[in-house]
């Protein structure tokens, strides 16, 4: 229970460290100037959908050409998912390339259980050439990606969601609210060091009815190229 | 796991807090010298030169010195094209204010393995060794919020400080004048 708790005010202080900090600064040191940036903050966390929040659903263009909306999809059984593992990931950020075969994993453990992974791109291939539809779909085609890889053709789905990085998870429960948001583990660079796996503790928490403890963590990756 | 737990808390209460004004103390190593060159920590390792840390907490220090310099702390990787793009303005800076209490501190988060295929050529190409510092930890949830809170975990980012005073760029600067601007946020020559 102490452990839980201390992941839960860790949780909470990754997401209101800033502002609280700065009020408590603001009361105990009023000799201090305050030209300090904390509506910047306040603003970057009142864009796209918090924890708790109902995700809008979308229709995007698959890399077999299909488009598709959440509603439309089946988990591994045919069934409707009891949630969406939704992946903002790409082909060319490192980190989203060093975390390909882990998405990959989830999908195969969780799909059967009713949590299928929904991969979307956000990048401008205007910008970064590497991640244009056909380069997407070449690279599902070689490596068998078993999802949805889809593409956010004009870049209007991540903003909606308040992603900013590659690779980013919002997972979904089966009505499309958010139960947590962030990155799939604590180690996105080496997948060997891996110690804690945030988003397969979130969808074991969800299996059991639970609350996914921590329900924020910073996604650490490439900022979206839009 | 308790015990890491309950130390990053203390460490994020540090760094968010009221922070800053804490030295690094009983670390000789870290003190600056008087002629404002760079004199980052003694490293694990040098790699042709750079010094490479595994840990955030070998580098902690350099986030935290409480003296009249500003330090202006860059997160970048040779992978990263913003972070490419901006590094030249970072240079100018150093070169303009060399005269000055202004430390310039690019710490590169580049991938283990590409260390030595890509990043010493990268960093011998453009003469900036005296800058560039290596950081390994991976462990990126566990420290950025003591870079700062305001960090998204995207790079680049830049933390300006002096003292207790701090300046975070959560994105790229386009021109040596928007460095500048934010530099002056912190120090006016």
């Amino acid at each position: 229970m102490k452990h839980l708790l201390t992941v839960f005010i860790l949780g909470l202080m990754l997401v209101a460290c800033g502002s609280a900090a700065e009020e408590e600064k603001d009361q105990a040191q009023t000799e201090k100037s305050e030209e300090k940036s904390v509506a910047k903050t306040v603003a970057q966390r009142a864009e796209g959908i918090a924890v708790g929040e109902q995700a809008p659903d979308f229709e995007l263009k698959n890399v077999d050409g299909k488009t598709y909306s959440l509603a439309d999809l089946k988990d591994a059984k045919g069934n409707t998912p009891k949630g969406y593992v939704v992946i903002f990931t790409c082909n060319t950020c490192p980190f989203a390339v060093a975390s390909e075969q882990r998405i990959i994993d989830l999908h195969n453990a969780y799909a059967p259980k009713g949590y299928p992974v929904v991969a979307i791109q956000p990048n401008d291939p205007a910008i970064q050439p590497g991640d244009g539809f056909e380069a997407m779909q070449a690279r599902a085609e070689e490596k068998a990606y078993p999802f949805v890889y889809l593409f956010d053709e004009g870049q209007e789905v991540y903003p909606v969601y308040g992603a900013t990085r590659t690779p980013e998870v919002f997972l979904l429960d089966a009505d499309r609210y958010v139960k947590y948001h962030g990155a799939i583990d604590d180690s996105v660079r080496d997948p060997e060091n891996v110690e804690e796996k945030y988003l397969e503790n979130a969808i074991n928490a969800l299996m059991k009815n639970e609350t996914p403890h921590p329900p924020v963590t910073k996604a650490v990756g490439c900022g979206i190229k839009a | 796991m308790k015990t890491p737990l309950l130390f990053s808390i203390l460490l994020l209460i540090g760094s968010c807090g009221i922070s800053g004004g804490k030295p690094a103390e009983s670390d000789p190593q870290s003190q600056p010298d008087t002629s404002y060159s760079i004199n980052y920590p003694v490293a694990d390792s040098l790699l042709s030169g750079i010094p490479v840390y595994s840990k955030f907490d070998d580098i902690a220090p350099l986030l935290a010195q409480d003296n009249d310099t500003t330090y202006v702390v860059n997160f970048w990787a040779t992978w990263c094209k913003p972070c490419v793009a901006e590094l030249p303005y970072f240079t100018e800076l150093n070169e303009k204010y060399a005269a000055q209490p202004v430390r310039i501190l690019l710490i590169s988060l580049d991938f283990p393995a590409q260390l030595q295929s890509r990043l010493v050529p990268f960093v011998e190409e453009r003469a900036l060794k005296s800058l560039v510092a290596v950081l390994l930890d991976g462990k990126y949830n566990d420290w950025i919020d003591r870079v700062s809170p305001e960090w998204s975990g995207a790079i680049p980012a830049t933390l300006i400080y002096k003292g207790a005073r701090r300046h975070f760029m959560g994105e790229a600067v386009h021109s040596l004048q928007e460095l500048e601007q934010g530099l002056n946020t912190i120090y006016q020559p």
